[in-house]
C-alpha cells in the first residue's frame, strides 16, 4: 500500500498512490494512514484521485483512519472518482466528511 | 443494436485475500462486450465485491481451509443475473443478514466501519435470494444493467 505524504503550512497531505482500497489493503492502509498522520498538522487531505474503487472494507478503512486521528483533527477527501464518490454517498458517509472533487479545490477552499 | 452476451461464462477461484481482484478483474473482461457506462461497471464491482468479500472473509474465514468459489453470469433482458456459490459455512440463522444502512446520525467516536457491504448489495441489486443446498451456498442476484428496451 503505497502512500506519501507532504506538509503544506498547516495541512498534511496524504496520497494515495494506488488505485484500489479494497479489503485485500484496507489494514494496511489504516496502519500506513496513522504513520503519516501522527504528530503531524490537525487537517489532513486525503487525495484519492488515483484511486477508482473503494469497497466497504476500504470505507471502513478511511472511517477508521478518520477516528484514530482523534478529537480537534478532520480528515477531509479530495478527488473522488464518480464510482467511490457513490459508496460515500449511498452509505450517507458523505455527509460525515467533507470532499472536494479536486485536490486542488480542497486546498483552496479549505485555505484559511 | 444492442450490445449482447451470449454465453454465460463461468469465473473460478479459490478463496484468499487477493483472490477476489484477480476474479473481479476477469468477470468485468467478460462483460466488456456489454460496452456498459463506466458508471454501471462501477455498480458490478461493487456488488460483487461484496458478495465476494463476505464469501472470502466469513464463509471461508482465517484460520478455516480456504475453498472453490464459482460465478456465474447470465445476461437476460432485465439485466445481469449473477450466481455466487461456495462450499464454505452457512450464513447465521441460515438467511440473509438485513443488510440496513448503518446509522451514522453518532458521534464520530461511534462511527460505523463495517456493516456496509450487504446494505450496498441491497441497495444496488435486485432479487437477492440466498439458498443453503447441501453443503453449499448459493447467492442470485440481479442488477438492472444492460437492459433491453
Amino acid at each position: 500500500m503505497n502512500l506519501s505524504s507532504t506538509t503544506d503550512g498547516d495541512k498534511c497531505i496524504v496520497t494515495v498512490n494506488e488505485n484500489r482500497i479494497d479489503a485485500a489493503v484496507a489494514l494496511t492502509f489504516k496502519d500506513r494512514m496513522r504513520n503519516e498522520t501522527e504528530g503531524g498538522p490537525n487537517l489532513v487531505v486525503l487525495d484519492l484521485q488515483q484511486v477508482d474503487f473503494v469497497d466497504s472494507s476500504g470505507l471502513g478503512a478511511i472511517v477508521a483512519s478518520m477516528k484514530a486521528l482523534g478529537s480537534g483533527r478532520k480528515l477531509a477527501l479530495a478527488g473522488l472518482t464518480p464510482t467511490v464518490e457513490k459508496v460515500f454517498r449511498l452509505t450517507r458517509m458523505d455527509s460525515v466528511f467533507s470532499l472536494y472533487p479536486s485536490l486542488d479545490e480542497a486546498l483552496t477552499q479549505l485555505e484559511c | 443494436m444492442q450490445a449482447n452476451l451470449e454465453e454465460t461464462f463461468p469465473v473460478q477461484f479459490e478463496s484468499g485475500p487477493l483472490a477476489v481482484r484477480s476474479a473481479l478483474a476477469e468477470i468485468l473482461t467478460g462483460l466488456s462486450a456489454l460496452k456498459l457506462e463506466q458508471e454501471e461497471l462501477g455498480t458490478v464491482e461493487l456488488v460483487l465485491a461484496e458478495a465476494l468479500n463476505n464469501v472470502v472473509e466469513h464463509a471461508y474465514p482465517e484460520g478455516s481451509p480456504a475453498g472453490p468459489v464459482d460465478v456465474n453470469c447470465m445476461h437476460r433482458s432485465n439485466g445481469l443475473h449473477f450466481t455466487v456459490i461456495d462450499e464454505g459455512l452457512p450464513m447465521p440463522g441460515g438467511q440473509l443478514p438485513l443488510g440496513l444502512q448503518a446509522n451514522i446520525d453518532v458521534d464520530m467516536i461511534d462511527l460505523p466501519e463495517g456493516g456496509f457491504g450487504w446494505f450496498l448489495i441491497q441497495d444496488l441489486a435486485k432479487d437477492v435470494v440466498y439458498q443453503r443446498k447441501g453443503e453449499r451456498n448459493v447467492l442470485d442476484l440481479r442488477l438492472a444493467v444492460a437492459v433491453e428496451a
